[in-house]
C-alpha cells in the first residue's frame, strides 16, 4: 500500500533522513521504533506532506505522491494522528471531529462515521460539547485518533500515541489501535514504547540517526538481543 | 446627562470605525501572527475607492460601499500574496518590517496618484443628511447608518467564522497550522480568505469615515490604524469579539476625553491605555495567556 524509496530529508544543512526505504502492506500494522531524535517523526511528517523531501519517492498504491500537497494526500486516503495529539484546543470535541471530515461532502456518511467514533470512544460521546482543551491527555489522544478516522483513511499514521499517558491508558489505546486495524485500516505506528509497539505489530523497522538499521517481524525484533538491550530495558 | 448621551452616541459611531479596522488586525494576527501595518492603508484606499464611486460615478452609498469592500478585498489578497507569503517561513521581524514597507508604499503611492490634497466627499442628500433631535441630544442619520452597517457586518462575520466550512478552516488554521493541514485544509487559501475578510471590513470603514467626516487624504489611515491596533490589543489580539469590544471602548473613551476634558489629550489617552494594557494584562481583555509550546 505504502512504499518509501530512498527518502532523503534535510533541515537546512542537517541531513535528517538518510535514504530510508520502507513498505507497509495492505492490512498490516507496521511500527517504526527508535530513540528520540532518530527521525521517526520527520519520516511521518514527510509522508503526510508537512515536510518536503529532498529526494526519494513516496508511493501510495503505486502512485507517486512525493510532490503532492498535504491536502491531496488526505484526499487519497492518508490520515495522521500527530505527535502530541495537536487537537484544536479552543473547539469542542464535535467540532474537532467534524474538521477530521473536512474534505468530505457526504453528510450521511459523516454522520455514520461520527457514530462509529463515538462507539469506539464512548468517553468522547459524553463530552461532545466540551472544549477539547479541557480534556485529559488520554481523552485528547482518543479525540486525535477519532478525528483522524473521520476522513475514512485507508492508511492511518500514529505518532507516539502512548506519549505522556498512564500505563493503563496506554494499554487501552493499543487495544483500540488493534481494533481499528481489524476493521480494515492499515496502520503505521511510530513509537518510543518499543515493547508495546512490537507486541501488536506485524512488522517493524528500527531507526537510528536518520537511517533504518534493522527490520523484521514484530516477534523477531522483540526477541532480538540488540533490541532488548537498546530499547526494551534488558 | 444630555452631554453624556451625546458623547455615547458619538463614541459608538467612532467606535464602529475602530472596531471594523481592528477586526482585520486581529484576524490576520490570529492566523499568521503578523501585525499587518499596511492594514490601515487598505482602509485609506477603501475611502478613495468610495470617493471615486460617489464623485465620478455618482453611485449611491450602498453600491459604493460594496464596490469599496470588494476592491479592498482584492487589494488585501494581493498584498498577502506578493509581500507576506514569500516570507511565511522567515522570521517574524522580517514580515513585520515588510508590513511597514507595504504601508509606506501604499501611502506614498497614493500620494503620487491622487496628490496629497485633502478631498471632500460629495454632500449627502435626502434622509442621510438629516439629524434628529431627541431632548437635547443630536442623532445624525449617518451615525445610525455607521452603527447599523457595522453591526450587520459583524453579524455576518460571526456567521462566516462560526458556521461555514471556510470559517472553521480559519479557526483551525489559527489554532494549529500543521494540524489544520493534516485535516486537508488548504492553509494558503484560508490565509488569503482571512486577508480578504479583514480588508473588506477596512474598506467599509474607509468609505463610512469618508462620508461621515467628509474629508480624506493619503495619510488618513495612520492614526485611526494605530488606534484600531490599540483596540485589538485591548480586546486581546487574535480574538474576534475582543476587537469588537476594544473598538467600541476606544471610540467611547476618545469621545469622552474630547467632550469632558480636552480634545488635545484624546490621542494621548488612547496610547496611555495601550501602555496600561501591556503592563497589566498583555494578553488583553478576552485573550488567554498563551504558553510557548515546547
Amino acid at each position: 500500500m505504502l512504499e518509501i524509496k530512498d527518502l532523503n530529508v534535510h533541515f537546512g544543512v542537517i541531513h535528517a533522513l538518510k535514504g530510508i526505504s520502507l513498505t507497509v502492506n495492505n492490512g498490516e500494522i507496521v511500527t517504526l521504533i527508535g530513540a528520540n531524535g532518530a527521525g521517526k517523526t520527520t519520516t511521518l511528517r514527510t509522508i503526510s506532506g508537512l515536510k518536503k523531501a529532498t529526494s526519494g519517492q513516496i508511493l501510495l498504491d503505486g502512485n507517486d505522491i512525493t510532490a503532492l500537497s498535504a491536502q491531496d494526500r488526505v484526499k487519497m486516503g492518508m490520515s495522521q494522528v500527530p505527535e502530541g495529539r495537536r487537537v484544536f484546543t479552543d473547539m469542542t470535541v464535535l467540532e474537532n471531529l467534524e474538521l477530521g471530515a473536512y474534505l468530505r461532502r457526504d453528510r450521511a456518511g459523516i454522520k455514520q462515521d461520527l457514530e462509529m467514533v463515538y462507539d469506539r470512544f464512548p468517553r468522547l460521546a459524553d463530552r461532545r460539547r466540551q472544549i477539547a482543551g479541557t480534556l485529559s491527555g488520554g481523552e485528547q489522544q482518543m479525540l486525535a485518533m477519532g478525528r483522524a478516522l473521520m476522513s475514512r483513511p485507508k492508511i492511518l499514521f500514529l505518532d507516539e500515541p502512548s506519549m505522556g499517558l498512564a500505563p493503563l491508558l496506554v494499554a487501552e489505546i493499543f487495544d483500540i489501535i488493534k481494533e481499528i486495524n481489524k476493521s480494515g485500516t492499515t496502520i503505521l505506528l511510530v513509537e518510543q514504547n518499543a515493547s508495546m509497539a512490537l507486541q501488536i505489530a506485524n512488522r517493524a523497522y528500527v531507526m537510528e540517526t536518520g537511517s533504518i538499521v534493522l527490520s523484521g517481524t514484530g516477534e523477531e525484533l522483540a526477541q532480538s538481543d540488540d533490541i532488548k538491550k537498546a530499547y526494551l530495558g534488558g | 446627562m444630555e452631554q453624556f448621551m451625546q458623547q455615547v452616541i458619538n463614541g459608538l459611531s467612532l467606535g464602529s470605525i475602530y472596531a471594523l479596522i481592528a477586526l482585520g488586525y486581529t484576524m490576520v494576527y490570529g492566523i499568521i501572527k503578523l501585525i499587518n501595518f499596511a492594514h490601515c492603508d487598505v482602509y485609506m484606499i477603501g475611502a478613495y475607492v468610495g470617493y471615486a464611486c460617489m464623485t465620478f460615478l455618482h453611485l449611491g452609498l450602498i453600491p459604493s460601499l460594496c464596490i469599496s469592500m470588494l476592491a479592498c478585498m482584492i487589494l488585501g489578497v494581493v498584498i498577502e500574496k506578493v509581500a507576506y507569503k514569500p516570507l511565511r517561513n522567515a522570521t517574524r521581524i522580517a514580515a513585520l518590517i515588510t508590513a511597514i514597507g507595504v504601508s509606506y508604499l501604499l501611502e506614498y503611492g497614493m500620494m503620487y496618484f491622487v496628490k496629497a490634497d485633502v478631498r471632500t466627499y460629495p454632500p449627502l442628500e435626502g434622509i442621510l443628511s438629516q439629524s434628529f433631535h431627541i431632548g437635547g441630544v443630536t442623532l445624525k442619520a449617518m451615525q445610525i447608518l455607521i452603527v447599523a452597517v457595522t453591526v450587520v457586518l459583524m453579524i455576518l462575520l460571526q456567521i462566516i467564522v462560526k458556521k461555514t466550512r471556510i470559517g472553521k478552516a480559519m479557526r483551525a488554521t489559527s489554532q494549529d497550522q500543521d494540524a489544520a493541514e493534516l485535516m486537508g485544509i488548504n492553509v494558503n487559501t484560508t490565509i488569503s480568505f482571512t486577508f480578504a475578510l479583514g480588508s473588506a471590513l477596512a474598506g467599509a470603514a474607509g468609505i463610512l469615515v469618508g462620508v461621515y467626516y467628509n474629508s480624506i487624504d493619503p495619510l488618513m489611515g495612520f492614526l485611526p490604524g494605530l488606534k484600531a491596533f490599540v483596540a485589538a490589543v485591548f480586546g486581546g489580539i487574535g480574538v474576534i469579539p475582543g476587537a469588537m469590544i476594544g473598538g467600541y471602548f476606544i471610540g467611547i473613551v476618545e469621545t469622552f476625553v474630547s467632550g469632558y476634558g480636552s480634545s488635545m489629550y484624546k490621542d494621548a489617552i488612547v496610547f496611555a491605555i495601550l501602555i496600561i494594557v501591556l503592563i497589566v494584562k498583555p494578553s488583553g481583555l478576552l485573550g488567554k495567556a498563551t504558553r510557548e509550546k515546547v
